[in-house]
């Protein structure tokens, strides 16, 4: 096809279009809307950074953010623990082992939205019975506090995307040709040194790319986060991506909020950059 | 040694399995109980059982509209989104050029950009121009998704020999038809996981669709949200809602396992 053709650009014109007045557009706007005293119709003036300084000084803002960094880092880890263990599990060939990856990708299929009320239910209702029946206190009042709010956070996420990463590793661990394992079986390889000298470094590259998914995943979540929680008590499990939304739909603060929103942009955009940096390094190593 | 080790794993595996379908268990076995019978013991089977919660939560989620709703916005969002990014595909994989491949990376560099970094702006303009419904709603989707499934698509259409659209050139045929006729039924393996990976999103999705439907176009995640406010700490009604809201997707994702995998795994390794 050549540049010129009609054909070229009317292939292409119904997603530029969408991407442009959904995706660019609104992102050149919301980034000079930062810089002024937008209402989310109009503006009177242009502040500067203004809104950035607020932001800095923003209690809502600066606890969303270490709460947010708190929680990726935790999931991060569980995650790729968890979903590395759960496809070395249903990779040994027993009874069975069919079925558990489905139910370990279910959770997967459903909605963050309605995962946060189904865990609400149990930590609410659940772990207040079992704790009663078991006399274990720590299981009461879970949502009620910041701590069992944040971990309460943590085990819906688990839950929902543990069977996710597992897919990922079991796709690049059917991947290792047999015959390694077997000769290192032949040679007197036990089950550990198999896995830390041959499974582990080949499925390196599985690491990588379900780190950074994990880690963007991470910073993005809402719908988990208003259904459990909905920020409280007092704001303290609110997570970043809801800090926007409800400085720009509670507060009406919205030139706050776009600021607080390019922000955010500059954190996922970084770490998707820092992905990207990272395959070619690894590409060329190789 | 060897068989006790097997032995070993699959009750490992059986007790993470029942681990892991626990909160189903706990939500279905609620869903027919009374309040009384929830109150009584949350642990327990529902004894005596009752449908009851079914039929109340059935009509106050207005389960046929949202479900209608949901499916009418799914499939045609999807549908859409198919159309529009194998055509862009096609285009900028069959020319080689600066132009193309800058378009390529204008269209990746967007996947960078989170929702919520354009929404506000986003939303204000659509208002603007009276696209705050379902409509527009497809819209948006196309924009917001097209991006990945053009990155799957462009690498699949390299491996489709420019040969086909040469001998089918010399035939007379027109750039659309060798599209229609010829590309587009050879990247249906590649469709199937477009599809599955933007229908899981798109079913699911709730902020976005909040921000853009009227309350009579509402989703089922939509509808959910709004019912649980109305029947706070009424559990039995809550939870036989949540259970038909995730019914369909349960039902969609034991006959569609097998794409459904291939999709998710295609989707986040390539």
């Amino acid at each position: 096809m050549k540049n010129r053709s009609l054909s070229f650009w009317l292939f292409l014109t119904p997603t530029l279009i969408a991407l442009a007045l959904v995706v660019f557009i609104p992102m050149l706007e919301g980034l000079f809307y930062s810089f002024t005293d937008w209402d989310g119709l109009s503006f009177t003036k242009v502040v500067g950074f203004q809104n950035y300084a607020t932001l800095l000084q923003d209690k809502a803002f600066v606890n969303a953010f270490w709460f947010t960094v708190a929680f990726v880092i935790v999931t991060v880890i569980m995650l790729n623990v968890i979903g590395l263990g759960l496809a070395l599990l249903v990779t040994q060939k027993f009874k069975g082992s069919n079925f558990l990856r489905t139910v370990f990708f279910m959770p997967n299929m459903i909605g963050g939205l309605i995962l946060g009320f189904i865990w609400q239910f149990i930590f609410t209702q659940g772990f207040s019975a079992l704790g009663t029946t078991l006399h274990l206190g720590w299981l009461n009042n879970w949502l009620t506090n910041e701590v069992t709010g944040f971990w309460g956070l943590v085990i819906v996420t688990v839950w929902q995307m543990s069977g996710y990463i597992m897919i990922i590793y079991i796709a690049y661990l059917q991947n290792i040709p047999n015959e390694v394992i077997e000769a290192a079986k032949i040679d007197g390889a036990s089950a550990w040194q198999r896995f830390t000298k041959i499974t582990f470094p080949m499925i390196a590259p599985a690491f990588t790319v379900c780190m950074f998914l994990t880690l963007s995943n991470g910073f993005k979540i809402y719908d988990q986060n208003l259904s459990l929680t909905n920020g409280g008590p007092y704001n303290s499990t609110q997570m970043l991506a809801m800090d926007i939304v409800n400085t720009a739909y509670n507060s009406s603060n919205f030139s706050l909020a776009e600021a607080k929103a390019i922000i955010f942009f500059i954190i996922v955009a970084a770490i998707s950059l820092l992905q990207v940096f990272y395959n070619r390094k690894r590409e060329v190593d190789l | 040694m060897k068989i006790k080790s097997k032995k070993m794993i699959g009750i490992l595996g059986l007790i993470i399995g029942i681990l892991w379908l626990f909160p189903f268990y706990m939500i279905v076995a609620n869903s027919f109980k009374t309040p009384k019978g929830i109150f009584a013991s949350v642990l327990a089977l529902p004894a005596p059982a009752t449908g009851e919660n079914y039929a109340n939560s059935f009509k106050a989620l207005n389960f046929i509209g949202s479900l209608t709703n949901s499916l009418i916005i799914t499939i045609c969002s999807v549908l859409l989104i198919i159309l529009c990014s194998s055509m862009a595909a096609y285009a900028l994989q069959r020319n080689k050029s600066k132009l193309s491949s800058g378009l390529l990376l204008l269209f990746i560099s967007a996947m960078l950009i989170p929702f919520q970094s354009v929404m506000i702006p986003m939303t204000a303009n659509f208002g603007s121009a009276h696209m705050l419904n379902m409509y527009g709603l497809m819209f948006m989707y196309l924009g917001f998704n097209c991006s990945l499934s053009i990155f799957l698509y462009q690498g699949t259409l390299s491996s489709i020999p420019i040969a086909m659209d040469e001998a089918a050139e010399m035939e007379g045929a027109s750039r659309w038809q060798i599209y229609y006729k010829i590309i587009l039924p050879m990247l249906s393996p590649m469709t199937v996981t477009v599809a599955i990976l933007n229908i899981i999103a798109i079913w699911n999705d709730y902020l976005l669709p909040s921000l853009v439907l009227p309350q009579i176009q509402y989703t089922i995640p939509l509808q959910m949200f709004n019912f649980f406010g109305e029947y706070t700490k009424q559990w039995h009604l809550a939870l036989a809602g949540i259970t038909l809201s995730i019914i369909p997707v349960i039902i969609f994702y034991l006959f569609a396992q097998k794409w459904i995998i291939k999709g998710v795994t295609d989707g986040a390794v390539k």
